[in-house]
């Protein structure tokens, strides 16, 4: 019991970092019918932002106040990245709008290829440690076995809520979610009625780097060492999360990505990590074979 | 490195000459700003761990404000030019700033307003396949003569052989993603069912490669079934990911499961190719003793490139014939359209079944001949990029287009090659330049570039495969792609 609560944990802290990134894959699929496959080498070029940006603040500036710190390198990792998915997506799939479907989804293969190799070539093949942070950890039980929660996860997992509260506020109540949803429905029908389509792409491009960056920075915070090939696993569990939960579907995109963390924490517990990431991904396919559109996708309803 | 943004109206239509420079300096202050921005933290500083393995940072301004410079110069100029310089101007900046120039739109639309062939271009295209095809095959002896035994072996080996790998492999990815309009992102994973077939075959049980060449295939065919099976009832990207998992399932197994297959280890001491029997060693009853020649290993080099070359004609053969068997043609109706090849009685699962199993097996030859090549099998050579750089030999080819595969394999897989032998570069940007680590990252900008360039691919006409009096090539934008 003590073990499943501690898993629950750890599986629920992965989770809300994969389905930030889900949303990501999620929204651009939504809006432009387009994988994006080069979202997971941009959240590894965030994580690489926040890194710098904190080394910055305490090493240059010498900011002594770590929350204030933090504040600082989410806002400026949001923006900058955020300002990258721009220039991505103004370069390597505009023009490709409305070309045929595999185009753009090449484009973004050759892309995920140069962030990767262009974060290697600029900062070097190794891994990099992140400065040690203080830690407070939670002991939640006291018997035999130890169920700990530290002060990170919980940051972690009130982060994301907070962010997908605020995001999901802004889909479904504002007048740049209503465009994006009209855009995601009709494009041409869209544009008829006085809807700026390219920016409002342009601004889900940004809102999903922005949300990137955030796994990105919770990624350092967790893990404490980050490397130019690590955008690659964590971004096809994400989208793997997002097919699972339907993509398209942004509740589904946050489902998935706990559902996928969940079970890569729990298998690697219960049974070996070694065949962690297959258990995942054969969940993905069981999943599939009996629902075809996800867990919370609407049917494709094909007009004839 | 950034948005080179649209030109005004004012500027475009030429007739204002009232001061084009105000906005062209606006613009260009603009984009200067957004690669500022861009290479702020990641350029401007660099993170490099010390002695006490602790991250220290060292400034870079200078590199940062120098790619700023140069953006706002080339951004500054490009709108001031004529009109028609400006799309000299794009194509140098796709090329300086790495590949990634997006103003690379306008000359794309050239690319994408396909006139109807005209008749040298028909001739043209008539005989450069079968030319091509010529210099391919003298291609060994061609390199022999020029450079010597010793000289030319890199070159069969490093350019032919693993051109013509990726030349098979792209036609027989094309059965499915072409032909078929299946979007296999897991190719990869029935290269690697052939290659381990043949290693763990040959090492365990001492088949030859002759015998387990067909058994790969079979297996791989095996494979395509079992893994193409639960999977027809997904369309699209559903498809994809499924297929993207598998191949990554085929992958992680082959390095967890040890007793097996050595895990990441890998296997070595596959035996190596023989002459239909006759090893190519320097022994009394080796290839050369036999023949009476002077001992080299370029021999075996040769026999290597003229095995694949046989191994692809006959995936290229198969294909031809195949598109013109009822199952060729229900492969191509599928991809067309779906439903009504349902409403017109095609069996849609054994028809996306075959395709898959076709596929496969020619993945599976590939994969035998790769591990008798190189005598040495690891997951390495599995991981789904090797997918990712099929898909993209097949999709830039033109999809459906044998010559386009061909054509696209070659520059895909020589390109990045060519790269290696960039050593002089180092006499210009001091021995501290290593020109081989900018390989991949302009390996990813080119296709970036190419996409662009040419959305539908290098070939960008089709001939189809039925007709009613006289074949007629037609534009690739008219073929369908196809929905899973």
């Amino acid at each position: 019991m003590d073990n499943f609560l501690q898993q629950l944990i750890n599986g629920v802290t992965l989770g809300s970092i994969y389905g930030l990134i889900a949303i990501g894959y999620t929204m651009v699929y939504g809006i432009i019918g387009m994988v994006n496959f080069a979202h997971g080498d941009l959240f590894m070029l965030s994580a690489f932002i926040a890194l710098i940006v904190f080394m910055i603040l305490t090493q240059i500036l010498h900011l002594g106040s770590l929350p204030i710190a933090f504040v600082i390198v989410l806002v400026a990792g949001m923006a900058l990245t955020g300002l990258w998915n721009w220039a991505i997506e103004r370069l390597a799939y505009r023009p490709l709008r409305g070309s045929f479907r595999l185009a753009p989804l090449i484009s973004a293969i050759g892309m995920s290829i140069f962030l990767s190799n262009f974060v290697q070539v600029v900062q070097g093949p190794r891994n990099k440690p992140a400065p040690q942070l203080p830690n407070h950890v939670f002991n939640l039980t006291g018997g035999a076995y130890d169920v700990t929660l530290s002060i990170r996860q919980v940051l972690i997992v009130v982060l994301t809520a907070v962010l997908l509260g605020a995001f999901w506020y802004l889909v479904q109540y504002t007048s740049l979610g209503r465009a994006q949803r009209a855009c995601e429905q009709d494009r041409k029908m869209a544009a008829l009625l006085g809807i700026d389509v390219d920016m409002t792409i342009s601004i889900t491009f940004i809102i999903g780097a922005a949300l990137a960056a955030v796994a990105g920075v919770m990624f350092v915070i967790y893990y404490g060492v980050v490397n130019f090939a690590d955008g690659f696993v964590p971004g096809v569990k994400a989208f793997t999360a997002a097919v699972l939960g339907g993509i398209g579907s942004l509740p589904g995109a946050v489902l998935g990505g706990l559902l996928i963390g969940l079970i890569e924490v729990f298998w690697s517990s219960y049974f070996t990590t070694d065949y962690k990431d297959v258990a995942a991904f054969m969940i993905l396919a069981i999943t599939l074979i009996f629902m075809p559109s996800g867990i919370l996708g609407r049917p494709e309803v094909e007009k004839v | 490195m950034t948005a080179a943004p649209q030109s005004t109206p004012v500027a475009k239509s030429g007739e204002a000459t009232a001061s084009p420079f105000v906005p062209a300096l606006r613009n260009a202050v603009a984009a200067a700003l957004v690669a500022f921005g861009l290479s702020f933290p990641i350029i401007s500083y660099h993170a490099e761990s010390n002695i006490n393995n602790e991250l220290v940072l060292i400034g870079r301004w200078p590199l940062s404000f120098g790619i700023a410079a140069i953006v706002f110069l080339f951004v500054l100029f490009r709108q001031v030019s004529p009109p028609d310089w400006r799309v000299w101007f794009d194509r140098v900046g796709a090329v300086a700033a790495g590949g990634m120039g997006g103003a690379l739109a306008e000359s794309a639309a050239e690319g994408e307003g396909v006139a109807p062939p005209s008749p040298a271009r028909a001739r043209f295209s008539q005989w450069f396949g079968p030319f091509a095809l010529g210099v391919v095959i003298l291609f060994p002896f061609i390199m022999l003569g020029l450079l010597g035994p010793s000289g030319s072996l890199k070159w069969i080996n490093n350019y032919g052989v693993q051109i013509m790998i990726y030349v098979m492999l792209g036609w027989g990815l094309n059965i499915v993603v072409g032909l078929a309009g299946l979007l296999d992102l897991g190719y990869v994973a029935f290269y690697a069912v052939g290659a381990y077939s043949y290693a763990l075959l040959s090492t365990t049980f001492g088949l030859s490669f002759w015998i387990c060449l067909p058994l790969a295939g079979v297996l791989a065919a095996m494979w395509g079934v079992i893994l193409g099976f639960p999977v027809l009832r997904l369309r699209g990207d559903y498809l994809a990911i499924v297929t993207l998992a598998f191949g990554e399932i085929i992958r992680l197994v082959l390095v967890n499961w040890v007793d097996f297959t050595n895990g990441g280890a890998g296997i070595s001491g596959i035996p190596h190719v023989t002459f239909f029997g006759i090893p190519f060693n320097d022994d009394d009853n080796g290839f050369a003793a036999i023949f009476h020649l002077p001992y080299t290993p370029i021999y075996r080099t040769m026999f290597l490139f003229y095995l694949i070359l046989a191994l692809a004609l006959l995936t290229n053969f198969v294909t031809l014939r195949l598109r013109r068997l009822p199952i060729g043609r229900a492969w191509e109706a599928l991809r067309e359209d779906e439903i009504a090849c349902r409403s017109l009685g095609i069996n849609t699962t054994n028809t996306k079944l075959t395709a898959f199993a076709l596929g496969a097996m020619f993945g599976g030859f590939a994969g035998s001949f790769f591990s008798v090549r190189q005598g040495f099998v690891s997951p390495e050579s599995f991981t789904f990029m090797e997918s990712a750089t099929i898909l993209a030999i097949v999709v830039l080819g033109g999809m459906g287009s044998q010559l386009g595969v061909a054509i696209a394999a070659a520059v895909m897989i020589g390109a990045p090659e060519l790269m290696r032998e960039l050593d002089w570069m180092k006499q210009i940007f001091g021995a501290d330049f290593d020109p081989t680590q900018y390989r991949m990252l302009l390996f990813g900008a080119a296709m970036v570039v190419m996409m662009i360039w040419k959305p539908r691919g290098l070939v960008s006409t089709r001939s189809p495969s039925i007709f009613l009096k006289e074949s007629k090539a037609v534009s690739g934008d008219l073929v369908k792609e196809g929905h899973g």
